[in-house]
């Protein structure tokens, strides 16, 4: 009997010891006053820091140049997830493919999904667009029951969602509330201007009919009167195939369709091949923050974009 | 009688509804009069009239939240005269518009000119009210084919790798997942198989725990290595490695039910160290086996895994495990009181450049097994087995949609050490969606000189069909 047992009381000596010594090491020590945020996405957490300033630490998780549908949900991201406050997503089933397994992991009980305190999804706030009015089945292609989680790309949408920002953050840190309110508004402000700006810069080419490759763009199109006439992809989530891009061909002849906008994580193979025989121009438009260098904050996305979009249809007729 | 009564309930929340309607439509014409339109001057008026806007689109959203409750409300009742609501269909805001002709009237200056006045934005996605409080629900089917010679099975002497029919619908997972409450979520997957039902897993996580524990109590793929935890549809290839099948416990390999702690540990900045500590009841298949209650099992994992840049990682664990001995077949060694302890090293290497993960990716693994096995020689001696296995494999997406891999295998018998098979797989898997596979997989295996094995050599054709049906599961890492 001894022998049986003597092993097995070490194991689990041994297996206890291990976690005590984890559990009382050295935790990561944080100034009280300082919240640390963590975003599923770029353009959240320029979000955040607009309203959060210097009483916040923001990490994105996804990079601005990355497909936000298929992040790998790589360990090192919950030591960033273990020591957040408080966690903003997409939401709509944007991240649907990497977060959840993520926050189950990181042993986090702030952030634990929806109606824990430190878990904030922003589609709540923002205007969504494309929700499907009937039955849904995976035959359309990868869709998103919920909505288009596309939604950050109008200015609109940032504004609601930094408001939602500043409405969580002034709950967690009651003593910041003048300050986050002082710093939303400045945001505000800002994005009223540079709306103006953008607005004015896309008004010319009000009704122009472009080609998407997916349908990341709905609401940028929505708000600069874009005509969204078609995608690269026959269905969303599945790549082109040589029938949809004929059938493409054609009607970008036929509706004289000039402009091709491409995210930066797609192949521009078939959009090259396409633009080329209908004579149309492929842009590689930025759908969020940091897809660029020179991209920093949620102004400069804008920017690049309508500077880009301007650009090509001055260039075509 | 009771549908009469449902029927008076549904007219009576009627006019509820139809006045919510009216009351949005209403606030929205006026969002609309007050939508300031273009106009390049900002003065003090303007801003007056933002405020009003924005006040104005919380009361629709407040309005349209009312709506959706009393929508709900007489959806039910509606259920039960024989309107049927199917778990898939969205249930749509009921005021929502087609999204084309979607206003933003609330948008500030200058936003775009509302098109239909009595439209109200969506704001937030849609609910899907037919989901409520059910668990997501997945099925995954797995069809395997496979046409070549194949060998006998000799689980007798340690390996138990069942011969593939030509045709075989070999798996169809049901998976249930759900958060139970705020402190735990729970995961249920039962496999239908060619030999009946099974409970793959079916575990409780408590995700809540102080100090950065997360527990799983329930039946579960023990944390031993890599390729033990992975379900059969996840793995990059239509079979288990050959060390699997000959040293941790066959296709299933160690599953079981237990307790597990696993804790994220302190390491130097940038470096992942995750320790993870099990115990279960002992059984698995021929690898552990429990006669008593004593004779549980434990599995213990340290995993570190390091970014070296976006697009690189590396990910390495060491694995240990103990376990009752499992008698083998015509041998009463259960009154021998004996132990396998099981030794693991495993290690990944991942490229995924980022600004195109979804066309090009290299994975590249090997693992490592030791078993040690007490047990009764054919003398009836005390003696211990020592085995040795491993198998490596790479994988290369070529493009979206195709990847191609190999896999070399080698590995010793549990019960002896001196028979050692071999063997090598070619792999190429089609995607046509994210939700669908088809896999071909060309495999030799050199098995190891037993009595009665007339050709040692075995060339297999195999093919696999995967489809996924309901829940968006997590992609794979």
């Amino acid at each position: 009997m001894k022998r049986k047992t003597l092993p097995v009381r070490i194991f689990a000596m041994a297996v206890a010891a291990a976690f005590f010594f984890a559990a009382a090491g050295p935790r990561p020590s944080r100034a009280a006053s300082k919240l640390s945020v963590i975003t599923a996405t770029t353009d959240l957490a320029a979000l955040a820091q607009e309203v959060g300033g210097d009483r916040i630490d923001v990490e994105s998780i996804a990079r601005g140049y990355q497909d936000p549908h298929y992040v790998e949900a790589k360990p090192s991201f919950l030591l960033k997830l273990r020591k957040a406050d408080l966690l903003i997503v997409v939401g709509l089933q944007l991240e649907i493919g990497w977060l959840p397994p993520l926050i189950t992991q990181c042993g986090n009980p702030k952030i634990q999904g929806p109606g824990a305190p430190g878990y904030l999804d922003a589609s709540q706030f923002a205007q969504i667009m494309e929700i499907p009015t009937q039955q849904v089945t995976r035959a359309m292609g990868d869709v998103h029951p919920l909505g288009n989680p596309h939604y950050w790309l109008d200015p609109e949408n940032g504004r609601r969602v930094a408001r939602g920002i500043m409405e969580k953050l002034s709950q967690m840190q009651p003593e910041n509330a003048a300050y986050f309110k002082q710093r939303f508004e400045s945001f505000d402000q800002r994005l009223k201007e540079a709306s103006a700006r953008w607005d004015a810069a896309m008004k010319p080419y009000r009704g122009r009919k472009v080609i998407t490759y997916h349908r990341s763009w709905p609401n940028l199109a929505e708000r600069f009167g874009l005509d969204v006439v078609n995608y690269v992809e026959p269905r969303a989530g599945i790549p082109p195939s040589p029938a949809h891009t004929v059938e493409l061909i054609q009607q970008m002849k036929r509706d004289n369709v000039k402009v091709i906008l491409v995210e930066p994580y797609f192949d521009l193979k078939t959009p090259q091949s396409v633009a080329q025989q209908t004579g149309a121009q492929v842009v590689v438009l930025m759908p969020s923050v940091g897809g660029e260098k020179e991209i920093t904050d949620y102004f400069k996305l804008f920017d690049y974009d309508v500077n880009l979009l301007v650009k090509a249809f001055s260039a075509v007729r | 009688m009771k549908k009469l009564a449902l029927f008076v309930c549904a007219l009576l929340l009627l006019p509820g509804v139809l006045f919510a309607q009216g009351q949005a439509a209403f606030d929205q014409k006026a969002d609309a009069k007050n939508d300031p339109r273009k106009d390049p001057k900002k003065d003090v008026q303007m801003m007056v009239l933002e405020e009003r806007v924005r006040a104005l689109e919380a009361e629709v959203n407040s309005l349209k939240g009312a709506l959706k409750s009393v929508m709900a409300l007489v959806k039910g009742p509606q259920a039960g005269n024989g309107r049927m609501v199917l778990a898939s269909t969205p249930a749509a805001p009921p005021a929502a518009s087609p999204p084309e002709e979607t206003s933003s009237a609330a948008a500030g200056p200058p936003g775009p000119v509302p098109q239909g006045g009595a439209q109200l934005p969506n704001y937030g996605g849609s609910v899907s009210a037919a989901k409520a409080l059910n668990p997501d629900i997945s099925v995954i089917g797995d069809f395997l084919g496979a046409i070549g010679s194949q060998r006998t099975q000799t689980a007798g002497l340690g390996s138990t790798q069942t011969p593939v029919p030509a045709l075989e619908m070999h798996e169809t997972e049901v998976g249930l997942q759900e958060v139970i409450d705020p402190y735990a979520r729970a995961d249920v997957f039962i496999s239908f198989g060619e030999s009946g039902v099974n409970v793959e897993e079916a575990y409780l996580t408590f995700t809540s725990l102080p100090g950065g524990f997360v527990a799983r109590v329930g039946k579960m793929r023990a944390d031993f290595g890599k390729v033990n935890t992975i379900h059969n549809h996840a793995l990059p290839w239509t079979d288990r490695p050959m060390v699997t099948n000959n040293l941790v416990g066959g296709e299933d390999g160690i599953d079981d039910a237990g307790l597990s702690i696993t804790r994220i540990l302190p390491a130097p900045k940038g470096i992942f160290l995750e320790g993870t500590a099990q115990v279960f009841r002992g059984d698995s298949e021929n690898l552990f086996s429990a006669a008593r209650r004593q004779d549980v099992s434990y599995v213990a994992h340290l995993r570190g895994y390091r970014d070296l840049n976006e697009s690189n990682n590396i990910d390495i664990g060491f694995s240990y495990a103990r376990g009752h001995s499992a008698p083998t077949e015509g041998m009463s060694d259960v009154l021998f009181n004996s132990h396998t302890n099981l030794y693991g090293l495993d290690a990944t290497y991942r490229w995924k450049p980022l600004r195109r993960s979804i066309y090009h990716s290299f994975l590249a693994r090997a693992e490592f097994v030791w078993n040690h096995r007490d047990q009764l020689s054919t003398l009836a001696l005390p003696e211990i087995q020592k085995a040795f296995g491993f198998y490596t494999s790479a994988e290369y997406r070529v493009n979206r949609r195709w990847t191609i891999g190999g896999r070399y295998d080698r590995s010793d018998r549990a019960r002896d050490a001196s028979l050692t098979d071999s063997g090598f797989s070619a792999l190429i898997t089609y995607w046509p969606s994210e939700f669908s596979q088809i896999r071909g997989q060309y495999r030799f295996a050199r098995y190891a000189p037993e009595l009665g094995l007339l050709n040692r050599n075995a060339n297999e054709l195999r093919f696999q069909f995967l489809f996924v049906m309901g829940a968006h599961g997590a992609h794979p890492f």
